[in-house]
């Protein structure tokens, strides 16, 4: 397949990723905003923070309201993570690589792009933001559900996977950097109702408040949250479980073009140190040193990818 | 547009007179419910939508994608029409691919005196890069659309020839597609040939010509501007409905001589190249330097023998309106026949009596740019203001040979469906030929574009024309 193709089909991926993962912050940001939080301008910039785009975000707006978080993260298209901007951006790859896709994710995509238009045509009151969040949910869900239904497993789809495997990594290391210090064991100490609500947001940041509680018996504390964050490999937004993702299919593609590449180095360095870690060592080393090696890895595996691959000439 | 004028209806050829080849689908339509229909209209606009098959309108920022209209009435052709129809293609196809081999070589048909040396050697059309170059096969034009209007039952005229880089077949293959999807009960009922098979064929045509040094099965490939190109739909359409790689200049480049495109796997060697690339912008080192959108030598390994290039690069000289106007005699020069296909008669404004005339009667004619395509920059005589004719009188003053002129002719008209009911209106016709070294494929039918203001004789897609279905009766 063309390199430009291999890079439309990975960004289409990755930005279909991101427009889900901004609605899940949103969404997460919004509730706690709502129902918990005595300073939400705090919770906003927070939310701005994971999700990338505070810089952009204090050249636009003077404070921190909902109002104007809201919009800028749904449908400002100054912001290039805008989940406008990122339907757009997913679409224009999905055309640029058409022959490449079945008809069904195609028209997926188109669809997706269409309602969504829609749906952001106007800003998103409070009193709609659930039904606009999950039409977004419903829609980037068809998209995947076609992909999975009618794409052959070859190149292409080990491609699909490498976007969304490093995206969700990416946002996940992110939700745990910005929220590290209410992770740090001494947090438990202070053991206070506002580290409380940070936990839930974590969690809720990564629609898993109520998976958290099945697995771990709701023993809810720093540790057990952030090793399930990190190595719950039965959790699909772990860094762990995007980091098998990524072994998994880098490994079909060295299998079906029979070479190597540098990047397929990288991938086994990655997983042999999530391998010999748990999360107390993590503790020990640092947390936030951690993660933040983990965020700068994982970008440097994205360009490693493109330039194996080809992705621009 | 005078009222009073009468038109060839293809449909109805009086009141409730009934033209032979629409009698079964006619039949059928008395018995549909309208509302059934309008809601099917609107169906396959979403339809369209849904899929994507959009153009893009340069200069529209806001409605960047646009669909084409297509209209369900179908346009019908009966098997002894079309027999005639293809024919007369598949003969000025020949002549064309003739003629452009000699004007690159001997320049007999110079040397004869049919067509005047000046309007080739001054010809931004002509390339001088191409001269003394074959072309694998020795074809030229791989991929033809010609322009047919009708003006009554044996009246057909080639109203202009697209050698170069002709679209809208994808418009043909999804209209029938969504008419099958619309109306299954119909195609039971009547026997339409397909046109089905054209990916196909495409496919295997540029494949038979692929270069002599090409080792194992062609490689074939489209290459296309880029998704911000009018025409992107149908270059990715079909590249995949051939199977083959859809490429851009960025993909590519020259290695060990040969194109080779820029894969995951490393480069990939390409045979032949369908390109919807203009001349201009194909090869930054042989023509414009500031293209972005071609592959720098290219023409060199071209003309090593290394590639086809579909269409070959300066083909756009027998798509030339001035050129146009010597056709019938370039076919006879060529094929020893005369011309099965008329052309429509026309003046070229170079003549200084041929200007008079057309000045004279400018309000009578229809007036286009040698060059020129897509319904930009011409005029319709009968639909234009005093004004527009007066501010035309002086573009034709300042640059005749810029110009040629046609009567205003009566196109034959088909109904499309509108809330009223069936309303008449004008339409072409555009086959499409597929060229190979050793046969001619024409799809039955081609692409029907119909004028959706009444009145209007202007087609084009850009000027608010849409499409039909375009039928083909079997026997």
């Amino acid at each position: 397949m063309l390199g430009k193709t291999a890079g439309g089909i990975y960004w289409m991926f990755r930005f279909l990723e991101r427009s889900e993962n901004t609605a899940r912050l949103i969404e997460a940001g919004f509730r706690i905003a709502l129902t918990r939080s005595k300073d939400p301008a705090s919770e906003w910039k927070s939310v701005l923070t994971t999700a990338g785009v505070l810089g952009q975000y204090d050249m636009k707006y003077d404070s921190y309201t909902g109002a104007h978080a809201l919009d800028f993260l749904l449908r400002d298209t100054d912001n290039p993570s805008s989940v406008l901007s990122s339907i757009e951006n997913a679409r224009t790859n999905a055309r640029m690589v058409r022959t490449a896709l079945t008809t069904e994710v195609w028209e997926a995509v188109n669809e997706s792009w269409m309602a969504l238009k829609a749906a952001l045509k106007s800003p998103v009151t409070e009193t709609k933001l659930p039904a606009v969040l999950a039409e977004i949910r419903r829609q980037t869900a068809l998209v995947r559900g076609a992909v999975h239904g009618t794409m052959l497993r070859n190149d292409i789809f080990d491609f699909t996977q490498i976007g969304i495997a490093l995206e969700r990594a990416d946002n996940t290391a992110r939700i745990i950097d910005v929220k590290y210090y209410t992770l740090l064991p001494s947090a438990s100490y202070v053991g206070s109702a506002l580290d409380n609500v940070q936990w839930e947001t974590i969690l809720r940041s990564v629609s898993a408040h109520r998976s958290f509680r099945w697995l771990n018996n709701d023993d809810i504390s720093p540790a057990t949250i952030a090793d399930f964050l990190i190595f719950d490999s039965r959790f699909p937004r772990s860094l762990s479980f995007c980091s098998r993702l990524l072994e998994d299919n880098l490994g079909y593609l060295a299998k079906d073009y029979k070479f190597r590449m540098p990047c397929h180095d990288m991938i086994d360095a990655q997983r042999e140190r999530l391998r010999n870690l748990d999360i107390s060592s993590v503790f020990d080393e640092g947390l936030h040193h951690f993660i933040t090696s983990f965020i700068r890895e994982n970008n440097a595996l994205g360009l490693q990818i493109e330039q194996d691959y080809r992705f621009v000439g | 547009m005078t009222s009073d004028r009468q038109y060839f209806d293809e449909m109805l050829s009086g009141a409730d007179k009934v033209r032979e080849p629409y009698s079964d689908y006619e039949k059928w339509f008395i018995q549909e419910d309208v509302l059934r229909l309008s809601k099917k209209a609107k169906e396959a606009e979403a339809f369209f939508r849904r899929t994507g098959i959009t153009f893009n309108v340069y200069g529209q920022a806001a409605a960047q994608e646009r669909l084409i209209p297509f209209d369900l009435i179908p346009r019908i052709i009966a098997n002894r029409e079309w027999a005639k129809l293809s024919k007369g293609i598949e003969q000025r196809v020949r002549g064309i691919n003739a003629f452009l081999y000699d004007i690159y070589h001997r320049q007999e048909i110079l040397r004869a005196g049919i067509v005047p040396v000046e309007l080739i050697a001054q010809n931004e059309a002509f390339l001088p890069q191409m001269i003394g170059v074959s072309p694998p096969g020795g074809i030229y034009t791989h991929i033809v659309g010609t322009d047919i209007v009708r003006t009554g039952e044996d009246d057909f005229f080639v109203l202009e020839d697209n050698a170069r880089t002709p679209s809208g077949v994808s418009y043909m293959l999804e209209n029938r597609e969504t008419m099958l999807q619309m109306f299954p009960e119909l195609f039971s009922q009547i026997k339409v040939q397909p046109v089905s098979d054209y990916p196909k064929n495409l496919r295997r045509s540029l494949a038979a010509c692929a270069p002599p040094n090409c080792q194992g099965k062609p490689c074939v490939a489209v290459l296309t501007p880029g998704i911000h190109n009018s025409a992107y739909f149908e270059h990715s359409f079909l590249a995949d409905q051939m199977g083959v790689e859809l490429v851009e200049g960025h993909d590519l480049q020259v290695v060990d001589g040969r194109i080779a495109m820029r894969t995951t796997e490393g480069f990939k060697v390409i045979d032949v190249l369908y390109r919807r690339v203009d001349d201009e912008y194909l090869d930054p080192l042989n023509f414009n330097p500031s293209s972005m959108l071609g592959v720098p030598g290219i023409m060199d390994v071209y003309r090593a023998g290394n590639i086809t290039i579909a269409n070959a690069p300066g083909t756009g000289i027998a798509d030339d309106k001035a050129i146009y106007s010597y056709m019938p005699d370039i076919i006879e020069f060529y094929t020893g026949e005369k011309a099965i296909l008329k052309n429509v008669e026309t003046y070229r404004c170079s003549d200084p009596d041929s200007l008079k005339y057309v000045l004279d009667n400018l309000a009578d004619l229809v007036v286009k740019e040698v060059h020129g395509s897509g319904g930009y920059g011409m005029l319709v005589g009968p639909a234009a203001s005093k004004k527009e004719l007066a501010t035309f009188a002086a573009k034709l003053r300042k640059s005749p040979s810029n110009y040629i002129a046609q009567p205003t002719l009566s196109l034959s008209t088909v109904p499309i469906f509108t809330k009223k009911g069936l309303a008449p209106r004008h339409v072409d016709l555009r086959p499409f030929a597929l060229v190979s070294p050793n046969s001619m494929d024409i799809t039955p039918g081609g692409l029907t574009r119909v004028a959706l203001k009444a009145g209007s004789l202007v087609v084009n897609s850009s000027q608010g024309g849409g499409t039909k279905d375009t039928w083909v009766l079997e026997d």
